[in-house]
């Protein structure tokens, strides 16, 4: 079981960084098409960070060392997060379940990471953005824990292996009024966390709009290639979890070597899936202002509190 | 003599020599030797803590202490706990204020408040009955009152903090005299098991339940009653402020419990919920004020609102769990407070020490004219970034244990069948989380802008590193961070004893029992995350061995980076979004004065900006009531004229009404 454990811990992190840079190529592919662009392919990405990698990093006189460590800590952040996330199958390690406050804290690690790496150069730019993405960080976070509360409450565990298990089980409590709104709530969560649009527009080039960019405007080289692919894969995870959660079939609950093949098959049409839909409906979105940020996640945190209220309707 | 015992007489008499100390050794001496007693008064606290949390054995009586009934100490495993921790606190800040104190506060009365301050704390969850208890408070009240004046003549806003201070904790020390005067009349003594034996269900003791809560929360720091800790932290010198907030104001949760727990077990279902609602606002509104503020050491303040917030609602969530016989849930709710209770002690100490090193070095508390003292003073950010790692309540920290224990109490709390307690818990759910996402923003922002970036003042820019024991004391509170983040079991284990619940820690986990789930082993984590991102290093490494990374003068800013750095972020703009979001909360009154050239309009010569944040329960609460207190004052002055003529008809008018009352 363990070792099994191991497999699939180190598979969802391996498959994640492989995927997940394939998944914004996609992303960026589908809206190119759809905007009358040829695109630079799906693995412009992965080009990207192979440049970058070879580049050489520059670091400006007074900053600490959170611009060096900042994009390895968020790097390794995504990766646990990966890791944790049940995409391929839902055996877990025993000391490490995969508890989701456990899941949102490593996320959280992230944001911070970056969120200091923006304020490290006292630029201008990157203070806007790292305040910015905090306020969004923190008003983001009663829906993310509501909405795991509304997911946990039919298990009974904030487990989220149990909790996919359990739908495998009972694929008619996906449809559930709870479950749907509960992960709608997380769908607009997650949009925010990973700074789509229309709460951050990941294709801008004006600094004054920019939330994600304007923190990582000093980093260069390998710098920039940790960032950048720190916030695929976090894109890449929550998607897929989201995906998951979903359409949990695939999955593999028993560790066999045909499960898992097919279970990162699965995954890979699930996120290729899941991304193009969310980049069509980009191409129609444009980025709200800031301050409407709030209220759209309102929005979310209220659909969340449903789920949770109506769970307990349902039950008794 | 058992251990407990020796502890106590010890901790009593080495106050004593502190004391003693404080008076006699000259000047040049006194921060060593005074300080060296007072930190050992602290090391005593954390021994005999240990000795009752291990065997609850022994007491102390002194009968000659008060006449009519005397002194009795008899810790239970909860006041052992309680008392482990304010030792461990008050240790740390006197080894820190042997490097720190100067000018007042290194003076002969600031040296004796101290020790008596320590002693008094430590002893107060040891106190068996009423009138010990209540003798220990009010000379913790009267010994922190001396520290928080310390600087009175230098500093005018001293010496109305200290007022503050003063009348809010005798607010305090009232409401709960008039709380354990109910319970002592009803069940017939002084003493806390006689008092245990009065009904929860009957009327008096839910009148003397509300007068020692509001009593406790008063001290605790919780809203309404939170006025006094943005005041007093401030003014007190740092070590000052490090021991009350992070051990002080704890003794009001440790009277919480006490009365939940000990005095009036299994009391009525409102209870919980007074209790849960308490914390709750306070939680939220503290720390949405420690957001937007700009002074560090008033940052800090709210945040320990918002902690207490935190505490409170564990606790509420305990009482109202096991009113309706939810026991697991109930009891990892139980530990949770204690563990939210030693995760504020070691990161607040870590803060207002580290705060109170960078007031030393920059003589500034405003965080917009900080910045770039990460260079600086090395040690104090490494201990002000894992003190801070705490409060926002981040993995690897032994906050994000407490608040990851407090969550799973109450996602395992729902019960549907009682429609108040399912409203109750995804509402404190969403609490908790929105507190841990403004105390995200709230750490980044004091961390980022104290430590990183550019020195926005000449004070900032030519900080000097603390003194040695400055840093030894800052390092252990920070280390206690992280070592307990990493390795809560025996914390929780110990926390479990103290609660009375069976343990909820295994080897170097927590392991809640009878919780689903309830498993969270931060090493084998770390361990996981670190082999996951060792093939990052491998990489990093070998691409630092092909490209070097190069130095350039200047950071880019999109082409517009000017040297100046007022054109970095500051705290205030830092927070500007939430201060917007949160507008009708937290009503700041912004003044913007542009001045144009006088040769044309269109361009502007200099723009002011200018910001107020004024506190709406201040406002809307306090000054009502301290303004008709004023009212009330002066007409009363009106009966009192000077004229011995009206006096004269006072005397005649009260003889007439004697002689009338009389007569019928």
């Amino acid at each position: 079981m363990s070792a099994g454990a191991a497999v699939v811990t180190v598979g969802q992190a391996a498959v994640l960084v492989a995927l997940s840079p394939l998944l914004v190529g996609v992303m960026r592919q589908v809206r190119a098409r759809l905007e009358g662009r040829a695109g630079a392919g799906v693995l412009q990405p992965w080009r990207d960070l192979r440049k970058l990698l070879g580049k050489e990093p520059l670091t400006a006189d007074g900053v600490s060392w959170i611009s060096v460590a900042g994009p390895l800590v968020l790097v390794a952040s995504s990766l646990l997060l990966c890791a944790l996330t049940p995409v391929l199958g839902t055996a877990t390690l025993d000391r490490v379940p995969n508890d989701l406050f456990v899941v949102v804290a490593a996320l959280l690690i992230g944001t911070v990471a970056l969120a200091l790496v923006g304020l490290d150069a006292g630029t201008a730019f990157g203070g806007m953005g790292s305040s910015r993405h905090m306020t969004i960080a923190a008003l983001v976070e009663p829906t993310v824990l509501v909405s795991v509360y509304a997911l946990s409450i039919p298990v009974g565990s904030s487990v989220l292996s149990q909790i996919v298990e359990a739908r495998l089980d009972h694929p008619a409590t996906i449809w559930s009024p709870v479950s749907l709104l509960a992960l709608l709530g997380l769908a607009i969560a997650i949009v925010a966390e990973t700074a789509r649009l229309p709460i951050d527009n990941p294709s801008t080039h004006l600094e004054v709009t920019m939330v994600h960019e304007a923190m990582v405007l000093e980093s260069s080289g390998r710098d920039l290639a940790w960032l950048e692919l720190g916030s695929w894969l976090r894109l890449g995870a929550l998607l897929g979890l989201l995906a998951t959660l979903l359409a949990p079939w695939g999955v593999a609950t028993e560790v066999t070597a045909l499960g898992l093949a097919v279970a990162v098959g699965a995954l890979a049409l699930k996120l290729a899936l899941i991304g193009s839909l969310l980049a069509t409906v980009e191409v129609f979105l444009a980025k709200v202002r800031l301050f409407r940020v709030p209220e759209l996640l309102a929005g979310s945190f209220v659909l969340a509190f449903l789920a949770v209220t109506a769970s307990y309707l349902v039950a008794s | 003599m058992t251990g407990v015992e020796l502890g106590m007489t010890a901790q009593v008499v080495l106050a004593a020599a502190a004391v003693a100390a404080a008076v006699l050794v000259p000047p040049r001496l006194r921060n060593v030797v005074a300080g060296t007693f007072a930190a050992a008064v602290g090391a005593s606290g954390v021994v005999t803590g240990a000795a009752a949390l291990t065997d609850h054995s022994g007491s102390l009586e002194l009968s000659t202490a008060l006449p009519l009934t005397g002194v009795a100490l008899d810790p239970t495993p909860l006041g052992g706990f309680v008392m482990l921790v304010a030792g461990a606190v008050g240790a740390v800040a006197a080894v820190f204020a042997i490097g720190y104190a100067h000018g007042p506060a290194a003076s002969r009365t600031s040296w004796v408040a101290l020790p008596a301050f320590l002693v008094s704390m430590q002893l107060v969850p040891a106190a068996a009955d009423a009138v010990s208890f209540l003798l220990m408070w009010e000379l913790m009240a009267l010994a922190s009152t001396v520290l928080v004046l310390t600087e009175h003549r230098d500093r005018e806003e001293v010496r109305s903090a200290a007022l503050w201070y003063a009348a809010m904790t005798h607010l305090s020390f009232g409401l709960l005299l008039l709380g354990f005067t109910v319970l002592a009349a009803e069940g017939g003594g002084t003493g806390f098991d006689a008092m245990s034996a009065v009904d929860p269900k009957s009327l008096q003791a839910s009148i003397a339940f509300v007068l020692l809560i509001a009593g406790f929360a008063t001290k605790a720091g919780a809203v309404p009653f939170h006025v006094w800790l943005p005041r007093a932290h401030p003014a007190a010198p740092s070590h000052v402020s490090a021991v009350m907030s992070a051990a002080m104001v704890k003794m009001g949760v440790y009277g919480a419990l006490l009365v939940a727990f000990r005095l009036l077990p299994d009391g009525p279902a409102w209870w919980g919920f007074v209790v849960v609602a308490l914390g709750a606002v306070s939680a939220t509104y503290g720390i949405l004020q420690a957001s937007v503020t700009s002074d560090l050491k008033r940052l800090l303040a709210y945040s320990t609102t918002e902690n207490i917030g935190l505490m409170f609602l564990a606790l509420g969530t305990a009482m109202l769990l096991r009113s309706h016989d939810v026991s697991a849930p109930a009891d990892a709710a139980l530990v949770a407070c204690l563990l939210l209770l030693t995760s504020h002690a070691a990161f607040k100490t870590a803060l207002f020490l580290g705060a109170g090193a960078v007031l030393h070095a920059t003589g500034e508390r405003d965080l917009d004219r900080m910045g770039g003292l990460a260079a600086r003073m090395p040690v104090t950010h490494v201990a002000f970034a894992l003190g801070a790692l705490g409060a926002a309540a981040l993995p690897l920290s032994v906050g994000f244990v407490a608040e990851w224990t407090l969550l799973q109490s109450l996602i395992h709390g729902a019960r549907p069948d009682d429609r108040l307690v399912a409203a109750m818990m995804p509402i404190s759910v969403a609490v908790v989380a929105l507190t841990a996402g403004l105390a995200l923003l709230t750490f980044v922002k004091a961390y980022g802008i104290a430590f990183l970036a550019r020195p926005r003042s000449s004070g900032a820019a030519g900080a000097r590193e603390a003194t040695p024991g400055m840093r030894a004391a800052m390092l252990v509170a920070a280390v206690a961070v992280i070592g307990l983040g990493l390795v809560p079991g025996p914390l929780a284990d110990l926390a479990g004893r103290a609660a009375g619940v069976a343990d909820p820690g295994s080897g170097a986990a927590v392991d809640l029992p009878g919780i689903a789930g309830g498993v969270l082993d931060p090493v084998a984590v770390t361990v996981v995350a670190a082999l996951l991102a060792a093939p990052v290093g491998v990489v990093t490494l070998a691409a630092a061995r092909r490209r070097r990374r190069r130095r350039v003068d200047l950071a880019w800013g999109c082409g517009g980076a000017r040297i100046s750095p007022r054109m970095q972020y500051t705290a205030t703009s830092y927070a500007e979004p939430l201060a917007r979001v949160f507008d009708d909360a937290v009503r700041p009154e912004r003044d913007v004065v542009v001045t144009h050239y006088s040769e044309s309009r269109y361009l502007v010569e200099r723009v002011q900006f200018r910001q107020r944040l004024d506190e709406v329960v201040e406002t809307r609460l306090y000054q009502p009531v301290l303004r008709a207190g004023d009212r009330v004052g002066a007409a009363a002055r009106r009966l009192q004229n000077g004229s011995i003529h009206r006096y004269l008809g006072y005397s005649f008018v009260a003889l007439v009404a004697v002689l009338v009352v009389v007569a019928l």
